[in-house]
């Protein structure tokens, strides 16, 4: 392909033709490393995407800037002072000032293989970056749950010798010919009877409607980094989510002692004061399950990010509401964002969802301390919703 | 390749062969801009595949967008010799060129170093790379990128880590020691003995296997390749592949003020001798001839890199004029860059050339010091050693197949750059597949041990 054989063939540098005008080795190399620093990128994404700044909308690709790859040597460690021969005019004992440090970026001094170097920007599908982040950490693909739905549509379905011309299917003719031409005597171009068609069929589609709560306490004691930290995490979790659902709804919902459905650019602005009753945020949720989706149509599933320091008084109604939603849900988790110290989900609300995931229900909870923990409660929701014990099946391997 | 220049090629080799330059025939080809800059990223006009070519490639590129860097000609030395010249340039230029390529073939030809390397790579290293470059197309497609890609990476990182005066197919080395007893005869043996009868007769022994490697090995490519306990016989053709490239290029890199000087003197003083080169193309000629070959970017009142081409014309000529083409002859069949700065770069020469000395501190402060001759050979001679290598060596393989390597810090004067080292090694186990340890100093000049995994 690259004509390296020609070259070595011919010995008269006419006869080899001029290979070079069609072929770039160092475009093919260039293109190589391009790869590789896509691999590198790939390799390190949690750290270098751990702040998503978009759930819905928006860009839907994520440019990161990245050195040029250096292929290492074993060099001398720079020296504190460093003799040269240089050319001139000048005197013992001058002053010089260094070109090479004038230089503008991206030229290449003399030794210029330290600083102001060549940066790429290289753009990523968010896409793209789900799947290897979802191959990368390998997490299992959620089994939607099915329901009977009204929506059908047209799939490829068998074949047929009659069709419209646009759906024929070329290999499969083709094939045909091959193995009729087998026979003795058989004709051999195409004949009619070579020909296949692709059909199509009508086709009930399972139902592949989901839709996610992101619920956010906003009380007094929570800060914006851990407002932050919910809204990365809320990122993930809708991203992994767009790889099963088709349609996927999200629906945002605040609370402090009183609860209130927002949209996206608002949600991660409020700002509450006051205390904590995290059975208001699960009322309105039920409210809005109630008003607008179908348990029996629609996927649902609940993610909650608090502090955990629900009131103590709160605790009976907050159950009741939680085990309630959590009948209907998909899968119902919870992320504390605690600021350090208290990590072991001891508080009121982890409490909470410890006693529904011990009831068996489709619920778990992850203590996020960190952005690296993010990585980690995506891991363990994702995990632990193919787990559920009323997932339709645990889906694969873990 | 026009007309004209087909008919002066003729004439400027005849006038060279009248001038004394012995040459083996070369084959002239004109070739596009965009394959002569990759010929100078690749080194040769077919070589293997890597990654890091990518990235000198876009380097060249770029330079070559802000008119950094313009390539007239590149030579292959060899029976026939290659010479690709840039489509591009003019007539003039085409002339100069077949001059200056002449010269190297002279060069190439006849110097000592480039002969022993020719011998040991043949004069077909043009084919030998494309052969390689096609051996590992195929070795890829058998084995696939990442593995290739992982034996390429360590070669490609020791291709200075070799040894040239060890023959390029080198035995390896012998199984067990010398029989001590052997050595009795000798008169000196023989009063050493008398000396301490002890020491003399522990060493009856039987056969005792000689240590690997049995003394530091400096050519790791050779090393890795020959005693690696698990690698592949492609990884090791891989590892022997760069090393015969390296052969080639050593010469050329250790030679480089000589054979650029030489090839520049001989350029001129064709042009000068050539009564049949049309006044303008004469003219145009010099005009390209004075921009190669001058000390100092026009800009700039002082450069801190010294050009090769304007030493090595400016050495040339004052060899010549003052002891005479015989002598110059002499000197570049039998020297290479280290002999011939420090023998032949004479105080007035250094003076008339305003050459100086300056120390750089790691704030960015250039001072220029006072003058001194030997100062100042080492100072143009120091990027040059060792192939512009630090020296590491292979010590020692232990038993559990785990590779010691030395740095020797004592010569280089400094240790190593950790973080790039550590890389080295990385790549390195790669291949050898046990561990890897290397010794350096530190910043205080303390031992300081790097290890892979």
């Amino acid at each position: 392909m690259d004509g390296e054989g020609k070259q070595r063939s011919g010995t008269d540098p006419a006869a080899a033709g001029k290979w070079y005008e069609l072929f770039s080795r160092g475009a093919r190399d260039w293109l190589r490393h391009d790869e590789k620093v896509r691999e590198a990128v790939r390799a390190n994404l949690p750290e270098i995407i751990a702040g998503g700044d978009v759930i819905n909308g928006g860009a839907r690709t994520v440019r990161v800037p990245v050195r040029m790859l250096e292929h290492y040597h074993f060099r001398l460690r720079r020296a504190e002072e460093a003799q040269g021969a240089g050319q001139g005019k000048a005197k013992p004992g001058d002053v010089l000032s260094d070109p090479a440090r004038d230089q503008r970026p991206g030229e290449k001094g003399a030794g210029g293989r330290d600083e102001g170097e060549v940066q790429l920007l290289l753009e990523f599908k968010v896409d793209d970056i789900v799947d290897w982040i979802w191959e990368e950490m390998q997490l299992p693909n959620l089994k939607a749950r099915t329901g009977p739905s009204d929506e059908s549509d047209w799939v490829r379905e068998g074949w047929d010798r009659h069709g419209a011309r646009s759906r024929l299917d070329r290999r499969r003719s083709f094939k045909e010919m091959v193995k009729r031409r087998g026979n003795p005597g058989a004709t051999p171009t195409f004949i009619d009877e070579d020909l296949r068609f692709r059909q199509l069929a009508r086709r009930r589609q399972p139902a592949v409607h989901a839709v996610v709560f992101f619920m956010l306490d906003v009380s007094g004691s929570m800060s914006d980094r851990d407002r932050k930290l919910a809204k990365t995490f809320f990122f993930w979790v809708v991203q992994g989510l767009r790889r099963e659902y088709r349609s996927l709804e999200t629906v945002f919902v605040a609370h402090t002692t009183e609860a209130w459905e927002f949209n996206e650019p608002d949600f991660f602005q409020v700002t509450g004061t006051g205390g904590t009753v995290a059975s208001t945020g699960l009322a309105k949720v039920r409210e809005i399950i109630d008003e607008r989706y179908n348990p029996g149509r629609c996927n649902i599933y609940l993610f909650y990010a608090s502090d955990g320091d629900n009131s103590v008084s709160d605790a009976q109604e907050a159950r009741g509401m939680l085990t309630s939603i959590a009948a209907d849900a998909c899968f119902t988790g919870y992320v504390e964002v605690s600021s350090g110290l208290s990590r072991q989900l001891a508080t009121e609300t982890g409490k909470l969802f410890a006693e529904l995931t011990a009831a068996g229900c489709a619920a778990g909870s992850y203590a996020l301390g960190d952005f690296d923990d993010v990585w980690g409660a995506v891991r363990h929701f994702f995990t632990a919703e193919t787990h559920a014990p009323d997932g339709a099946q645990p889906a694969g391997s873990p | 390749m026009s007309e004209d220049w087909q008919g002066y090629v003729r004439r400027i080799e005849a006038l060279a062969a009248a001038s004394g330059l012995q040459f083996h025939p070369v084959d002239f080809e004109a070739v596009p801009d965009s394959f002569m800059m990759e010929i100078a990223v690749y080194g040769l006009p077919v070589r293997m595949p890597h990654w890091s070519f990518g990235v000198r490639y876009i380097y060249q590129l770029i330079q070559r967008h802000m008119g950094h860097s313009r390539l007239f000609e590149v030579v292959f030395p060899g029976n026939p010799g290659h010479a690709y010249l840039a489509a591009s340039n003019g007539l003039a230029e085409n002339i100069l060129v077949t001059a200056h390529v002449l010269g190297h073939a002279d060069f190439s030809r006849n110097n000592l170093l480039f002969r022993r390397c020719q011998e040991q790579v043949s004069e077909r290293i043009v084919e030998h790379a494309a052969n390689h470059a096609r051996q590992i197309s195929q070795a890829i497609e058998a084995h696939g990128m990442q593995r290739v890609e992982a034996a390429l990476d360590a070669a490609l990182a020791l291709e200075q880590h070799v040894d040239i005066d060890q023959p390029l197919r080198r035995a390896r080395y012998p199984e067990y020691l010398e029989d001590p007893k052997a050595l009795v005869d000798d008169a000196f043996r023989k009063r050493f003995a008398a000396l301490e009868p002890a020491a003399a007769g522990s060493a009856v022994e039987a056969k005792k296997r000689a240590p690997v490697p049995p003394h530091p090995e400096r050519d790791l490519l050779w090393f890795v390749a020959n005693y690696a306990p698990e690698m592949e016989s492609w990884e090791r053709d891989i590892f022997l592949a760069v090393r015969e490239e390296s052969f080639y290029f050593y010469p050329v890199f250790a030679t480089q003020i000589m054979n650029e000087g030489w090839a520049s003197y001989w350029h001129a003083r064709l042009l000068r001798e050539a009564d049949f080169i049309p006044q303008q193309a004469y003219l145009d000629a010099i005009k390209c001839h004075s921009d190669v070959v001058r000390p100092v970017a026009a800009e700039q009142q002082v450069s801190l890199n010294i050009n090769p081409y304007h030493l090595g014309f400016a050495m040339w000529e004052k060899i010549v004029a003052t002891d005479g083409l015989e002598a110059a002859r002499h000197i570049m069949e039998q020297d290479d860059d280290f002999g011939f700065v420090r023998n032949h770069l004479t105080r007035e020469l250094a003076e008339e050339l305003e050459l100086f000395r300056y120390s750089a501190r790691g704030d960015g402060q250039i001072k220029v010091l006072e003058p001194d001759l030997t100062a100042l050979h080492e100072a143009v001679l120091a990027p040059k050693y060792n192939f512009g290598a630090p020296i590491v060596s292979a010590l020692r393989v232990r038993n559990d197949g785990t590779l010691e390597l030395g740095h020797d810090s004592g010569v280089d004067g400094r240790g190593l750059d950790l973080e790039r080292s550590r890389k080295v090694l990385d790549y390195l186990h790669k291949v050898w597949r046990r561990p890897i340890v290397l010794t350096t100093v530190n910043q205080a000049g303390s031992a300081l041990e790097l290890t892979a995994p």
